[in-house]
């Protein structure tokens, strides 16, 4: 392993076709399962707990800690959900795993299990990843064959492209056959979830994260990354830079490092003008903030989040109130409308930031851009309804001379040739007219 | 229809508590429909679930991948979130619409194919992404629009 860039996650899949179990095998899968197998459930979790190993999902809160939560003795099943929605805007570290090195994720799921004495385990797949979930079921039937899952059973469910399911009750009731609507919290997962029985629910890549911590034990886990949050997190860089891609590298890696060394600087040599380091939902950076380590509590020092570490970097050609009005679409589009501030917010910033946008806003648009902001934040009953919220408000807040921009000169200053401009969005469709024109 | 009630029981299997199998059964009574959900197949769908036709509906009208009205026989989803937007995906899904003639969210008169924009699939760092008949095409640009349309065509 090279000390400098060590590969936890996606190791060996450069050399070694690791959908295959045989090749899984040869690089060492499977040998963490057994050690664990040999040991108390609860060494296994000691284990997970000293190499503070944080959640790759998003909040980035201990797993060890999450696991110590589960209701004991209540008569009941305990379940293990793994969460593979992943619709972040800009994230697609999970889809690597589930396409790449799908062993590593199944024997995640079995070294937890054991871990926290469950027997059933629900690994939810976004619907739109048809391969990565034909990838899945064929490795599960591999390791089903070769007698692996010693009495566990592992289920693997399609989702059908809604991008709150990714949120953890939101997803336990699709799950359960309903809509896909967040739950009143408490009671929490571990002590209410899945069919009302203790729920740990995990990441993707932070399940799959499980076998190297057992492999190389939590010391030497804990040596890589900071102090705070060890290991690695598959980084996902897109938008305006020379090399887009995933790219696993230590926590604490700056975003300087991320966008310039790792993904090739900005495309065409142009400016860099936004960074937004957690997929769309989290506040954005300016140029001036790109020294910021990425790893959780610096990220969120420098007032902004880890998020899915997908880092969406945005080049000076991009009109910043268009990036928002699009960002914000999207929320509208995804609210499940349980709740009001959520649902009738999103759609009055649509609103607002179209009218801006057209220039036919004023400087009072602004401030009742900011209005609505704060009447949002932290009054819904999810996080979307503050996912909304950060681009808005983050992109006015550190962007505010564009926006004047336009309101002051009655239109976008770009005059139709920001790098966006026009870009549609899936709210906007029309009903399909086949309806009308399909033969009979 | 009898075939689909003895899938149905098969998904049901799958789970602790029958209803979990409806986003699966969903999904075959979709296939076997030609892409969308006309209400006899929620029909079916309810029957085998010991659920009614309005739960059904209620589900397949909460995710997007549901389809309550007639489809083409070929689905082209084009993203157009900021990832695919920065790699200018705006152009890709102007000419599909141009080559098919077609706004985004409609199918061609021959009923052959079907526009969508869609949010993140998933495949920011190959963008612009578009998705056929569920099949990723990363990185498509508007220069490869035409041969793909010709390929699709050409397919049974
Ligand atoms: C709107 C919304 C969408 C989310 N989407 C995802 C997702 O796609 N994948 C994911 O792992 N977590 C997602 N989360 C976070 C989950 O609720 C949860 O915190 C996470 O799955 C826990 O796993 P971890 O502790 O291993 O990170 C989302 C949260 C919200 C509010
Ligand atoms: S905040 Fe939005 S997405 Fe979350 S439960 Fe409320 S309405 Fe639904």
């Amino acid at each position: 392993m090279d000390a400098n860039n060590p590969i936890l996650l996606m190791a060996g899949t450069q050399e070694h076709d690791l959908t295959r179990l045989d090749e899984y095998r040869a690089v060492g899968g499977y040998k963490a399962l057994e050690r664990a197998r040999a040991l108390e459930p609860q060494a296994v979790m000691d284990e997970i707990s000293a190499a503070t190993l944080r959640g790759r999902g998003g909040a980035g809160f201990p797993m060890g800690r999450k696991a110590s939560l589960l209701a004991k003795g209540t008569g009941k099943p305990t379940y293990l959900v793994i969460n593979a929605d992943e619709s972040e805007p800009g994230a697609f570290k999970d889809r690597d795993v589930l396409r790449m090195t799908p062993h590593r994720l199944i024997e995640g799921c079995l070294i937890t299990a054991h871990g926290i004495g469950s027997k059933s385990v629900f690994i939810y797949i976004r619907g739109e990843y048809a391969h990565e979930f034909d990838v899945m079921r064929d490795a599960l039937e591999d390791a089903r064959t070769a007698g692996l899952l010693g009495g566990v059973t592992i289920v693997l469910h399609r989702g059908a492209g809604a991008y709150i399911c990714g949120e953890e009750t939101a997803l336990l009731e699709s799950l359960e056959g309903q809509r896909g609507q967040p739950r009143p919290r408490p009671p929490f997962p571990p002590v209410n979830g899945l069919y009302g029985a203790p729920t740990q629910i995990n990441n993707v890549s932070t399940i799959a994260l499980v076998p190297k911590i057992i492999e190389l034990g939590a010391a030497e886990f804990s040596k890589i990354g900071v102090p705070s949050a060890p290991g690695t997190a598959v980084f996902s860089l897109s938008g305006n830079v020379a090399e887009p891609g995933n790219y696993e590298r230590q926590l604490g890696t700056t975003l300087r490092e991320l966008i310039y060394d790792v993904a090739g600087g900005i495309a065409g040599g142009r400016e860099l003008k936004a960074v937004i380091p957690g997929g769309s939902s989290v506040p954005v950076l300016t140029p001036a903030e790109i020294d910021t380590p990425m790893d959780y509590d610096s990220i969120q020092a420098a007032g902004s989040f880890f998020g899915s570490a997908a880092i969406i970097v945005v080049d000076d050609r991009c009109c910043m109130v268009q990036l928002a009005l699009r960002a914000e679409q999207f929320y509208m589009h995804e609210s499940c409308g349980k709740c009001t501030p959520c649902r009738v917010g999103t759609r009055w910033l649509v609103q607002l930031l179209t009218k801006i946008e057209e220039g036919r806003g004023d400087r009072s648009d602004l401030d009742l851009l900011e209005g609505v902001c704060d009447r949002m934040l932290g009054k819904s009953l999810c996080a979307l309804g503050d996912f909304a919220v950060y681009p808005v408000a983050s992109y006015l807040e550190k962007y505010r001379g564009e926006f004047e921009a336009h309101v002051d000169g009655h239109g976008c200053p770009f005059g139709g040739a920001s790098s966006i401009e026009g870009t549609f969005a899936p709210s906007d469709q029309h009903a399909p007219n086949l309806a009308e024109t399909v033969h009979a | 229809m009898t075939q689909i009630y003895e899938r149905i029981q098969e998904l049901r299997r799958k789970y602790p508590q029958s209803r979990s199998a409806v986003m699966d059964a969903l999904r075959l009574a979709q296939t076997e429909h030609g892409g969308w959900l006309p209400p006899e197949a929620l029909r079916e769908v309810a029957d085998a679930l010991d659920v009614t036709p309005a739960y059904c509906h209620s589900i397949a009208s909460f995710y997007d991948m549901y389809h309550l009205e007639p489809v083409g026989k070929h689905m082209v989803e084009v993203c157009t979130n900021l990832s695919c937007a920065l790699a200018g995906a705006q152009a890709v899904l102007d000419a599909f619409a141009h080559e098919l003639g077609v706004r985004p969210g409609e199918t061609t008169d021959d009923g052959e194919m079907t526009l969508r924009a869609i949010e993140c699939a998933g495949g920011c760092g190959r963008a612009p992404v578009v998705v056929v008949d569920h099949v990723y095409h990363e990185p498509l640009r508007p220069e490869d629009v035409p041969g793909l349309l010709q390929e699709l065509r050409g397919r049974e």
